[in-house]
């Protein structure tokens, strides 16, 4: 059965208030680097799947993503699928 | 009368509704563990505040999966009363019992204090004693409890009379000053306030008393 590697990266939906992010926003500054003027945290999920192929993969973490992963109500997610090979390199799914 | 009081690993104020609704109140109660799925013989059930399962990956996230809440959820549909407070309204908000999520505090602190509150009871069965727009005060303690969600569903809730508590002092950035919420149906109530921490004199107030009664009316 092929394996999969997933990343799902979730943020929060551009109209939610991030006040964490904001918080280390403005910690920037006191590194001395100025000029960041926007600062959100999310998160990055990562999983291996077995499935007999890409698409149905792709279809298993979306749901999980949907459902599980991500909240839709304050969150969007983005998913980058790609397939492990046996040498342990990864080809796009 | 006999309250359920659903117990997550990580539920940490299961005791304190015991308390409240059979040591304050004289309403038995019966303690749910997360696996159970046998909710014959009760007549509410209570989701109690704590950090189920850990609060991993977002509050009320996993928890919103055990397998008692299926149950909850079916005892709910049919008209059954639900009480979800604190973390047990992040986890009603997660299974899509009422709309909306609870984010992070604006100002990222914790806070654990008494809050001013005014009550719309309209159709909530579990506010049926207050009065409309009665001003009450119990404790908040949280820090994820800056309630979320679209303007045309908080617009809709307004309509409806869904906004059934809301912040006189909005402590934590909430749209619509909103503390709790109702479901249309008036039998599922969500609020981020600790009625079961103002039912003993001992501890402060007795304005989360009525909550409780309400039940027996």
């Amino acid at each position: 059965m092929p394996r999969f590697h997933a990343r799902v990266l979730i943020s929060l939906r551009p109209s939610v208030l991030d006040p964490a992010g904001e918080a280390t926003r403005a910690a920037t500054g006191r590194l001395g680097v100025e000029g960041v003027s926007r600062l959100r945290i999310g998160k990055a999920v990562e999983l291996e799947i077995e499935a007999p192929d890409a698409d149905t993969a792709r279809s298993r973490v979306e749901l999980l993503s949907d459902r599980l992963l991500a909240n839709p109500v304050i969150e969007n997610w983005e998913l980058e699928l790609s397939q492990i090979v046996t040498n342990g390199a990864s080809l796009s799914a | 009368m006999t309250i359920g009081v659903v117990v997550f690993p990580g539920s940490n104020c299961d005791r304190d509704v015991r308390w409240a609704a059979e040591g304050c109140m004289g309403i038995p109660t019966r303690f749910l563990w997360h696996e159970e799925r046998d909710l014959s013989g009760l007549d509410a059930v209570v989701l109690p505040g704590g950090f189920s399962y850990g609060d991993y990956l977002r509050c009320g996230a996993i928890a919103r999966f055990a397998p008692v809440l299926e149950e909850v959820a079916w005892f709910a549909s049919r008209g059954g009363p639900v009480l979800g407070i604190c973390n047990g309204f992040q986890v009603l908000t997660e299974l899509g019992l009422l709309p909306g999520a609870l984010t992070r505090n604006s100002r990222l602190h914790f806070i654990c204090e008494p809050t001013g509150l005014k009550v719309h009871p309209g159709a909530c069965r579990w506010l049926s004693d207050y009065g409309e727009a009665e001003a009450i005060s119990l404790p908040i303690a949280h820090g994820e409890g800056r309630y979320q969600c679209e303007p045309a569903t908080l617009e809709a809730m307004e309509q409806s009379g869904q906004v059934v508590l809301r912040y006189q002092n909005n402590p934590n950035g909430s749209v619509g000053d909103v503390a709790g919420l109702c479901n249309p149906t008036g039998n599922v109530l969500g609020l981020m306030p600790h009625p079961e921490r103002a039912c003993d004199s001992r501890t402060g107030g007795l304005d989360g008393q009525r909550l409780f009664a309400s039940l027996l009316g």
